[in-house]
């Protein structure tokens, strides 16, 4: 297939905007023709009788905006042609993840109790991006609220598809995003990452995913999942589009009292500066760690995919060929207490902000003549929310309630200082190893089929295993596209750097895709399109 | 395992969580509470000092990334009409619930 305009990078397609070489417009047709051909029958909350067909595409938008995103390419234009710089994402179609509001779109978080919900104003992410000049051409699907690693959970049916096999899962949360992204549909998208929304599903779908330091990026607007651990970000098929678009996104906001008040560089400019001198890490507890066996959920301590791990070391390889020194058996010791931990301190989160679900100001309510407002509650509550939400509220209820807690969450925020402190340890520039990032793998295995494991809720959970500590800690964490397994399926690589170091890590990730460009799997492309 | 989630936690649970449940979907629920609770209990098993401090979020704020109080001023807001809209019944600009549960007191 012939590349279209929306394949394009979003750095080429806001050159050629701004150029007058290409219109918004037509960058905007182009997009939606792609998503026309690849996506699909739109995903409802009907009663879902799975066709065959739904295996073959990509089901990655709950909404299209169409209209709104027109209206959008033409003012670019107009701006463009009145002499007056749109901006740096000018014209470049931008997915948002249906958990941010876009004010006049619906923004479902991928759950029916949202479903009527038309967001009256927009999260202050998507106020910046549509600033630069980007066009939301649509919100993309989710697991529900967030809550899953295969987006099989969203109330919005059939669930995405991977571009690489659409039977596979595309990954989650930000499963419709990737999935959007690396098929075209859209150049970047505006998602989020709690314990590994971004990264996984980048990982899954051969794309790069940015999780940026807690406090990064306004959370503004942000359907509220964990609170202590969300953080809003980029994935994009480039390093170069992360960095732009982060660029975009960052700084402080009045509107968000955890919104760090550091000021933002410019990504781009050191993107090439390359890693001679640097001393990245490689950990030894990034390779061996304790999981449920795939087969039995039974919990014991196995080494991830020998091909993920293959394809880490060829990396550490590429770029101590660029001058950078590999540090091995960096020690991480609590990265296996990540899952454990998260599963008390992200449900004692959800199930308090999922407590204003009611149906009484906004969203599904359920209609009963004779009910009382308990009773309106319950059975809003019991008909709005799916089984992984009233999941993640019921052991939030018993993790918090003094009666049953037996210091679970005291035990699991100190454990979090633990690992805090692993990373602290580590990337201490006085401290004897002194690393300027680690590189890891981004998952313990590639995409999986749809339905194999959705529904064992421990086996879902550990999907983010080596993705979750940089949410304990607050760190920045960067997967990018690292070769393809023997299924042709893509494998993902993950750096992590300490706070704030997103410059950097952008640094380290562009080397190595300079350094493996002429790489074999490098000119491979996804099943869909076709 | 003495304390796994039993039927009676389970609905106390339910009832905090103000949820309602059919029974199939409470069978897979529990299952799954107790299926999570066996990851949960690894934590058990780390010994933390008493001196490891609670984190409540990763990133330390310093003086110089935290954010500085704004000025309490009211601000004029065109978004009344949007919000109002989105709620699922209204009336006279009101919105609408149902009789509210309540007791007379002696």
């Amino acid at each position: 297939m012939t590349a279209e305009l929306c394949d394009l990078p979003a750095h080429e397609i806001a050159r050629r905007v701004r150029a007058e070489e290409a219109s918004a417009e037509e960058v905007l047709e182009s997009a939606l023709n792609r998503i026309r051909a690849v996506d699909g029958r739109l995903p409802t909350s009907d009663p879902y009788h799975s066709e065959p067909e739904d295996r073959a595409t990509l089901h990655a938008f709950i909404t299209v905006a169409e209209a709104r995103a027109r209206g959008q390419a033409r003012a670019v234009d107009r701006a463009v042609a009145a002499g007056q710089d749109p901006g740096p994402l000018a014209g470049v179609p931008l997915a948002v993840k249906d958990n941010f509001c876009v004010k006049g779109t619906r923004s479902t978080a991928g759950s029916r109790i949202l479903e009527p919900f038309i967001a009256p104003y927009s999260a202050t992410p998507v106020e910046r991006l549509e600033a630069a000049g980007a066009v939301t051409i649509g919100k993309a699907n989710l697991d529900e609220f967030t809550f899953g690693s295969s987006n099989e959970s969203s109330a919005f049916l059939p669930s995405p598809g991977n571009p690489w096999d659409p039977a596979r899962v595309p990954g989650g949360s930000s499963g419709g995003s990737s999935a959007a992204v690396a098929a075209g549909e859209a150049a970047i998208s505006l998602a989020t990452d709690t314990a590994g929304s971004i990264r996984q599903p980048a990982a899954f779908c051969g794309v790069v995913g940015l999780k940026p330091t807690y406090g990064r990026v306004s959370r503004y607007g942000l359907i509220a999942f964990a609170s202590s651990l969300d953080c809003p970000g980029i994935v994009s098929r480039e390093i170069r589009d992360a960095a732009l678009a982060l660029g975009v996104i960052a700084g402080p906001d009045l509107r968000d009292a955890t919104a760090a008040h550091a000021p933002v560089p410019d990504y781009t400019e050191a993107l090439d500066g390359g890693v001679r001198g640097m001393r990245i890490g490689l950990s030894p507890d990034y390779f061996l760690l304790k999981y449920p066996d795939p087969e039995t959920g039974e919990l014991r301590e196995q080494r991830i995919l020998p091909e993920i791990e293959a394809a880490v070391q060829h990396a550490a390889e590429a770029l101590a060929r660029e001058g950078a020194e590999i540090v091995e058996d960096v020690r991480l010791p609590n990265t296996r207490y990540g899952i454990p931990a998260y599963f008390v301190i992200s449900r004692v989160e959800a199930a308090s902000n999922l407590h204003r679900y009611d149906g009484v100001k906004y969203g599904y309510r359920h209609t009963d003549e004779t009910s009382d407002l308990r009773t309106l509650y319950r059975r809003t509550r019991g008909q709005g929310f799916g089984p992984q939400v009233k999941l993640r509220i019921l052991m939030g209820m018993y993790v918090s309630a003094e009666q049953y807690e037996k210091g679970y969450y005291r035990q699991a925020l100190r454990v979090r200082s633990l690992i805090r402190q692993d990373f602290e340890r580590v990337f201490d520039p006085a401290g004897p190893q002194r690393i300027d990032c680690l590189l890891t793998p981004t998952t313990p295995t590639t995409a999986f089929e749809i339905g194999r494991v959705y529904g064992d809720s421990v086996l879902m959970q550990y999907a983010d295993l080596l993705t979750v500590t940089a949410n304990h800690a607050g760190i920045p964490g960067l997967s990018i596209p690292g070769g393809l397994d023997s299924s042709g399926l893509p494998i993902g690589i993950q750096l992590l750097g300490p706070d704030f170091s997103e410059a950097r890590l952008f640094r380290v990730a562009r080397a190595y895709e300079q350094a493996t460009s002429g790489e074999d799997w490098r000119a491979l492309r996804p099943m869909v399109p076709a | 395992m003495g304390d796994t989630i039993s039927a009676a936690i389970f609905q106390h649970l339910v009832e905090l969580a103000a949820l309602e449940l059919d029974e199939e979907e409470a069978a897979y629920l529990r299952r799954e509470l107790n299926s999570q609770l066996r990851s949960i209990r690894e934590l058990e098993a780390i010994q933390v000092e008493d001196s490891v401090p609670i984190t409540s979020h990763g990133v330390p704020y310093t003086s110089g990334t935290r954010p500085p109080l704004r000025t309490d001023e009211a601000r004029p807001s065109n978004e009344a009409d949007d919000i109002l809209a989105q709620a699922p019944e209204v009336e006279n600009r009101y919105i609408v619930v149902p009789d509210i549960p309540s007791e007379t007191l002696e």
